[in-house]
């Protein structure tokens, strides 16, 4: 009888249940991202994985024919005479939405942290941009920016006559660039601003005991200690500019000559205009990979920039 | 009634019912919804689409139909997107500018067969010039329903408080011209308010410049649509004459200004004739309707168009062009001509369009109506429209500027759209 329960005993040890803690606590793990999860597959994976499909293929929608081409939308990317141009300007408008984004982004923020009466208000107005509905605003703005339209109606006011805004090619990129950051520099904001309340008092006080000035606190203190959150809006910002497309579609329909035509602005000409939905999957390829390398870029430098990272 | 006559009853019963039951899954599943995208969302041509939607119905009891409005701006890019995303519309308004495309691709269901099946049809007095656009290989593919000439409308109040000819004037004096129209735009665009506006040119649309540079004889491309043809004498002094008038004489409001006709804010502008429903009931102006002036190649009409075609893609493409039919016949044509000029022959006459329009005269009628169609020219078109627009479009943004050189960005655009337009 001993030996028998003994032997029991043993196999009952050696065959662990299955659902041990860790399975248990990685499948409510999984259940609790799944919605999430499911969602990524549907609207991201599965369509991304049909770009990378119809990009090899010719459709052609008004005839209904869908032919497989093999890497000749590839080759239409290398000889397109037109994508270094569209190029240049996706460049020039993320360089100049980040650089003018960022700065005053971390401008507002350190004149919003204080501790002032109302200072609550201004918050919510440099913040009000961002919840207004997109295409209104760039409306909005459009007709702001008319030759006779209400900016140089100001200027005029002091006496200055006022460029046509949208109608030259210079001013054209530079006023679709102010026309974003005005959008969206309030959510920038909001991130430093929850950065810059996060570092300890006591760095500032002990700064000032050794009698460093307001500036040197700034860059020794300030910055390193919201390095973190400098990485995380460069990178959404940076996505985000190269994902711009009502305000071109709105404000210069890609003009004046192709100034403004931005990647994604192209690739919807492509597509949606020109029905060349095949070659508009494959700039969407490009548009992916030049996303995805910026951002392992940005990723891998923030050993570099950021002060928490070892 | 014993066992076995209660189951033969039974099945005699069922025997009966079945097949109503399946007429009733039939006549069900029989239900035809047809759509029709359009471009106008106004409340005039809905109540009258709807009116012969009603009428179809009546022969056709299991036929529905719906109009589904699409933006205007966006119209074909909108149209082409269902039809990729698999929800093509069963009938579709097609632009002129667009009517290549769509002919060419196989996209459309003919309707010559239909059309000619229809009793009481006539489809002969179709204005053949009219067709030919929507016509391959002698099918018409497209009904050009809306035959529009483009014509000027004049603000005589403006133009006298400024001091210049009224059109009417320098017409009756023979001298309606090119010269002598941007003369008194000029003179109108001197005082602060704008001169002469294209229409939906808008420094995009430049298709609309043919309604100024016909006059000249030009064309962008040859006749078989294969070789640019800007770079040619006629285009670089049409377009020579259209930058003077923006830049030099103040006579057409220049890119980024916004000037509205119909609010009483201009001396002319160029549009089609349909477009006399904006005219101000409120504060109305003097206004007049006259033909486009005389250019350097003499008279000239120019005329848009707009077609309804059947998708091939639809589900009930022969249900949906006998619709076609119904709503093309003699007699909603007429009832259709009130806002969209028809190419019925029959159509044609003073007698029918001074009932179908009647802000206008019948000399206005005469002269701009009847005889724009009859020698107007289709606004320009080609295969692959949408990327030769954009990239005349883009070139065209060069001599939109004081200083251009509008024989050089000329050649830069052909040596831009000539691969496209051998395609």
């Amino acid at each position: 009888m001993a030996v028998v329960q003994d032997h029991a005993t043993r196999e009952g040890c050696s065959s662990s249940p299955f659902w041990t803690i860790a399975r248990r606590d990685s499948l409510a793990g999984f259940l609790f991202i799944a919605p999430q999860l499911i969602g990524i597959v549907i609207f991201v994976l599965i369509p991304l994985g049909l770009v990378f499909w119809y990009s090899l293929h010719e459709w052609n929608v008004l005839a209904n024919t869908f032919t497989y081409t093999g890497a000749r939308n590839y080759q239409m990317l290398i000889e397109d005479t037109n994508l270094l141009e569209v190029l240049g300007a996706t460049g020039i408008f993320s360089a100049g939405l980040v650089v003018f984004n960022l700065s005053l982004a971390l401008l507002l923020a350190v004149l919003l942290n204080q501790k002032l009466a109302g200072i609550t208000i201004f918050r919510t107005l440099f913040f009000s941009p961002v919840v207004v509905s997109l295409v209104a605003w760039t409306i909005v703005w459009g007709f702001l920016l008319q030759k006779n339209g209400g900016i140089n109606g100001m200027l005029q006011v002091f006496g200055i006559e006022g460029p046509n805004w949208l109608r030259e090619e210079t001013t054209a990129m530079i006023s679709v660039i102010v026309v974003q950051v005005f959008k969206n520099v309030g959510l920038n904001m909001i991130l430093f601003l929850a950065a810059l309340q996060g570092v300890p008092n006591e760095l500032y006080e002990a700064a000032r005991i050794d009698g460093a000035p307001r500036f040197k606190q700034f860059r020794r203190i300030t910055l390193p200690l919201i390095s973190p959150t400098i990485l995380l809006t460069s990178i959404i910002t940076i996505v985000g500019s190269l994902q711009v497309f009502a305000q071109i579609a709105v404000l210069t329909q890609g003009g004046p000559g192709m100034s403004t035509t931005v990647l994604v602005y192209y690739l919807y000409q492509q597509a949606f205009q020109f029905h060349l939905f095949g070659y508009g999957s494959t700039l969407s390829i490009l548009l992916f990979v030049i996303v995805a390398v910026l951002t392992f870029a940005q990723w891998q430098m923030r050993k570099r920039i950021v002060f928490y990272e070892s | 009634m014993n066992y076995h006559s209660k189951l033969k009853s039974a099945v005699a019963a069922l025997a009966i019912a079945i097949p109503f039951g399946f007429a009733g899954v039939a006549n069900a599943q029989d239900t035809v919804n047809l759509r029709m995208t359009i471009w106008s969302a106004n409340e005039a041509h809905l109540k009258l689409f709807n009116e012969i939607a009603t009428g179809f119905s009546k022969d056709h009891p299991n036929v529905k139909l719906s109009y589904e409005s699409l933006p205007f701006d966006t119209y074909t890019t909108a149209l082409t997107t269902q039809i990729a995303g698999g929800n093509a519309p069963d009938m579709a308004w097609i632009f002129e500018t667009a009517a290549y495309d769509f002919v060419n691709s196989g996209a459309l269901y003919p309707l010559t067969d239909t059309l000619k099946a229809t009793k009481g049809y006539n489809a002969e007095e179709l204005s053949a010039t009219a067709a030919e656009r929507w016509t391959k290989d002698g099918k018409l593919y497209a009904y050009p329903f809306s035959t529009s000439p483009f014509a000027m409308f004049v603000n005589n109040d403006v133009i006298k408080a400024a001091g210049a000819k009224t059109p009417a004037e320098l017409i009756a004096a023979g001298q309606w011209n090119w010269d002598n129209a941007i003369a008194t735009a000029s003179a109108v665009g001197q005082t602060g308010k704008g001169g002469l506006i294209v229409r939906d040119f808008n420094y995009q649309i430049w298709q609309n410049l043919a309604s100024v540079w016909n006059g000249w004889g030009a064309s962008p491309w040859s006749a078989d649509g294969k070789t640019c043809t800007m770079t040619e004498k006629p285009m670089v002094d049409a377009l020579t004459f259209i930058h003077d008038a923006i830049f030099k004489k103040k006579a057409i409001p220049g890119p980024g200004e916004n000037v509205d006709f119909f609010a009483g804010n201009a001396a002319m502008t160029i549009t089609q004739i349909s477009r006399a429903s904006l005219l101000p009931k409120d504060k109305p102006f003097a206004w007049d309707l006259v033909p486009l002036p005389k250019g350097p190649a003499g008279d000239y009409a120019l005329i848009g168009q707009a077609g309804i075609g059947v998708m091939q893609a639809g589900k009930n493409a022969k249900t949906a062009a006998e619709f076609v039919a119904y709503m093309t016949n003699p007699e909603n044509s007429a009832k259709l001509s009130q806002f969209f000029p028809s190419a019925r022959k029959s159509l044609l006459n003073a007698e029918v369009l001074k009932k179908t329009n009647p802000l206008l005269s019948q000399e206005q009628i005469d002269k701009v109506v009847i005889g724009g169609i009859a020698t107007g020219k289709v606004i320009p078109g080609h295969t692959g429209f949408a990327q030769i627009q954009q990239a005349v479009r883009s070139g065209l943004d060069a001599v939109w500027r004081p200083d251009a050189d509008i024989a050089g960005t000329l050649q830069k655009i052909c040596g831009q759209i000539g691969p496209l337009l051998k395609r």
